[in-house]
């Protein structure tokens, strides 16, 4: 057999743990907790989120989580090494894998997140739902607290089930029961189930905040307001409702009952068309705009269109006959990280780039940032796009060696260009992470509203001091995308400044 | 045209690579025209000195359209999959051949039931990791595993599906080609997933006769 550098236990925990510390200790956290923390409160106009305390505590059992997680790392045995779905009973039984104390951690940890999850869920519910500030209605929100919201109540229902699941998968390894064990008279697709059904929302969880972001600076720099605010809002909504009935489309292969695959296939193929409203609305958007292109823009725009390529392989794989080859191989890995990190990942430096001058008080500096971003983009395409073909051709993932496969020979060279690019997207990323620290001591000092957005985090100061705003909280007299408005000599006009008569009885 | 797929040597197969191409060329066409008007508007409405950019909150009639298209297009390919998706994974039609296929850390047993035709009895053969099947034959496999879940797969028969512990999954192909195509196993089951492997030996029938009659010499 091939020796490489890693041996196969080890590669297995490698990918394991890529995703999971991905999914659950990067994208999440930064998206939901460290931008939901941090807009709410300036996007709805409150001095604080409702409750600071839990706030804090959601935070520190978060940061407990992440030690545990960690801690997996330097056990005998290694890490975790079952994939990041976890399947039972590869999963439930030590001698499957060889590991134990690395699979336990991996589990305690992730209970450990959904308590920490569900501090700050409720906490973000009842921050949107009572703190907003006066004038301040639910369609005069901004789509990034929209996305936000949603996001909460699908963290609030979804995590628990995924928090049951792992107690009992841990139940089964050390207490001896035998959920998902058939020996015990358990079911392992049981184990599926549960995790799906938390899964699928919690896919949405990652991508959900991208799509408001994305909608927020798109209207901002095509100095537009947002096409169809309405169906925007509502097509979220409906992602929200039937993120709840898909999970089976992980499972078409797994043994389910045929039938109730042919179920899960039209819900999924329904699930696509909100996704296709927002993505017309976001060339709405564009449409008739005077559009800048600035770092975050240019981060935006990426996500439309790398969610856009994540979409549509989604409906490859909702078919179900499709399904039958591709599923399993890379084709899925590509399907994946157009989603996530074409979209979420996208979203995220988008918003960086944005808020920046909000958070720390200067700017980042425009051609930096244009660098990473076309290094990004390009480096980005060329690691994840092959990876269709690789799938089509039926490469599996998860595989430590594709030349123990003869079927596999000829895709080698596609393989070998995948490592270069994404060589060259991690090296890219060295270039936000010296502009972030270069900005942050040296940027130019950013004023209140660089942008000239007219959402209410730019009238606070930049950064804002605690309590957000001095003696009074503002006044909502309209809409978050009024960009360009006519009889209004600035082509933007606050949520703030109050309205000539005629244009306020329009909104 | 394209060559994208391996080779396919099942009957059912064409269904499957027919659909793929037809969702490939829906999304492309759907690409294509989501990429070529973002590009023109970035270049057309790219800010210009003294064009201010129009004020519009959007456009109901739109709205219906791009939601009623893409839901019925979805809808379709839906109802033109679930066809094939009833002949290949619903019910099998009676198996010419019938085997039992075991999934097991990190090979498969392939058991054979004999002359009698049965499973269970002493002309049972099992052999590790070699399926024998005749060309152009239903084959029926009985699915299942030892220990984790696996996933059979035969990229040429456009064949994939899970073996469970405490399970019997049936799954069928029929082949119509005679060859040697490789059985990776699909799903992660541990640390010699990778490698976990089998063939299929795809005969003709004269040489499947043979091949049966080393087997089963007796009868
Ligand atoms: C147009 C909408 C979408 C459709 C139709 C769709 C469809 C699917 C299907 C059918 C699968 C299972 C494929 C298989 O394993 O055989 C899948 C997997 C997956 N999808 Fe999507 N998807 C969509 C959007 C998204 C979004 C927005 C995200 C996340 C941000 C996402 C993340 C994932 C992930 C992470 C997996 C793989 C999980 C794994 O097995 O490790 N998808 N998708
Ligand atoms: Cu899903
Ligand atoms: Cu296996």
């Amino acid at each position: 057999m091939y020796d490489g550098a890693m041996g196969p236990e080890f590669y297995n925990a490698v990918f394991t743990m890529h995703a999971t510390i991905m999914i659950f200790f990067v994208v999440m956290p930064i998206l939901v907790g460290c931008f939901g923390n941090f807009l709410i409160p300036l996007m709805i106009g409150a001095r604080d989120m409702a409750f600071p305390v839990l706030n804090m505590l959601s935070f520190w059992v978060g940061a407990v989580s992440g030690v545990v997680m960690l801690a997996g790392f330097f056990v005998p045995g290694g890490h975790a090494a079952g994939g990041w779905t976890s399947y039972a009973p590869l999963t439930a039984v030590t001698q499957y894998t060889g590991v134990n104390w690395g699979q336990n951690l991996w589990i305690i940890s992730l209970i450990i997140l959904g308590i920490s999850s569900l501090m700050g869920s409720i906490n973000y519910i009842t921050t949107i739902i009572n703190m907003r500030a006066p004038g301040m209605t639910f369609f005069r929100l901004p789509l990034v607290i929209w996305s936000l919201f949603i996001v909460a109540i699908l963290l609030l229902l979804a995590l628990p089930v995924l928090t049951s699941a792992l107690a009992m998968l841990l139940f089964d390894r050390t207490l001896g029961t035998s959920f998902f064990l058939p020996a015990g008279g358990g079911e392992p697709l049981l184990w599926q189930h549960l995790f799906w059904f938390f899964g699928h929302p919690e896919v949405y969880i990652l991508i959900l905040p991208g799509m408001g972001i994305a909608s927020d600076v798109l209207a901002v720099f095509a100095r537009k307001p947002i096409f169809g605010y309405r169906a925007m809002a509502y097509s979220m909504i409906a992602i929200a409702f039937l993120s709840w009935i898909v999970w089976g489309h992980h499972m078409f292969q797994s043994g389910m009952n045929p039938a109730l695959g042919t179920g899960f296939m039209i819900s999924t193929m329904v699930i696509a068309v909100p996704s296709a409203i927002k993505t017309f609305n976001w060339l709405g958007t564009l449409w008739g705009g005077s559009i800048r292109f600035t770092t975050p823009m240019l981060h935006a725009l990426a996500f439309v269109s790398m969610f856009v390529i994540g979409g549509l392989s989604g409906i490859f794989m909702a078919s179900t006959p499709v399904d039958i080859f591709i599923h399993d191989t890379y084709f899925i890995v590509a399907h994946i990280h157009y989603v996530v990190f074409g979209g979420s990942v996208f979203a995220i430096f988008a918003a960086i780039s944005y808020w920046f001058p909000k958070l720390f008080g200067r700017m980042m500096n425009e051609p930096l940032g244009k660098i990473h971003f076309w290094l990004t983009f390009l480096a980005f395409n060329g690691t994840f796009f092959p990876m269709h073909i690789l799938g089509v051709g039926g490469h599996m993932r998860r595989i430590y060696n594709p030349l123990q496969y003869e079927f596999l020979q000829p895709l080698q060279p596609i393989n070998v260009f995948i490592t270069v690019s994404a060589l060259v997207l991690g090296a890219a990323q060295l270039v936000l992470v010296v502009n972030f620290f270069w900005s942050l001591f040296a940027g130019r000092k950013a004023e209140r509203n660089p942008w000239q957005a007219n959402t209410l985090e730019w009238t606070a100061p930049s950064p804002p001091p605690h309590g957000n705003w001095g003696d009074t909280l503002p006044v909502v007299y309209g809409g978050p995308y009024e960009y360009s408005p006519p009889g209004v000599s600035e082509d933007y006009l606050p949520q703030t400044q109050s309205r000539v008569p005629h244009l306020a009885a329009a909104h | 045209m394209m060559s994208w797929l391996p080779e396919n040597v099942s009957t059912y197969g064409g269904e499957v690579d027919f659909l793929f191409y037809l969702i490939y060329y829906i999304t492309g066409a759907t690409f294509l025209l989501v990429t070529v008007t973002m590009l023109t508007f970035l270049i057309v409405y790219r800010r210009r000195e003294g064009r201010r950019a129009t004020y519009s909150h959007g456009n109901t009639t739109l709205e219906i359209i791009w939601t009623i298209v893409p839901a019925i297009i979805l809808v379709v390919l839906s109802f033109m999959s679930q066809a094939s998706w009833a002949r290949i994974k619903g019910h099998a039609p009676p198996g010419d051949v019938e085997v039992q296929v075991t999934s097991k850390q990190f090979n498969w047993e392939m058991t054979y039931p004999g002359p009698d035709g049965k499973f269970g009895t002493g002309d049972d053969v099992t052999l590790e990791n070699q399926l024998h099947v005749p060309v152009g034959k239903v084959v029926r496999v009985h699915l299942r595993s030892k220990d984790v879940i696996h996933s059979f797969f035969l990229p040429n028969l456009r064949l994939k599906q899970d073996t469970v512990p405490g399970r019997e999954i049936p799954a069928w192909f029929q082949a119509t080609r005679a060859g040697k195509y490789e059985i990776p196993c699909a799903e992660l089951c541990g640390f010699g997933h990778s490698g976990m492997k089998g063939w299929l030996y795809v005969h003709p029938a004269d040489e499947y006769e043979k091949w049966v009659k080393e087997r089963w010499p007796s009868s």
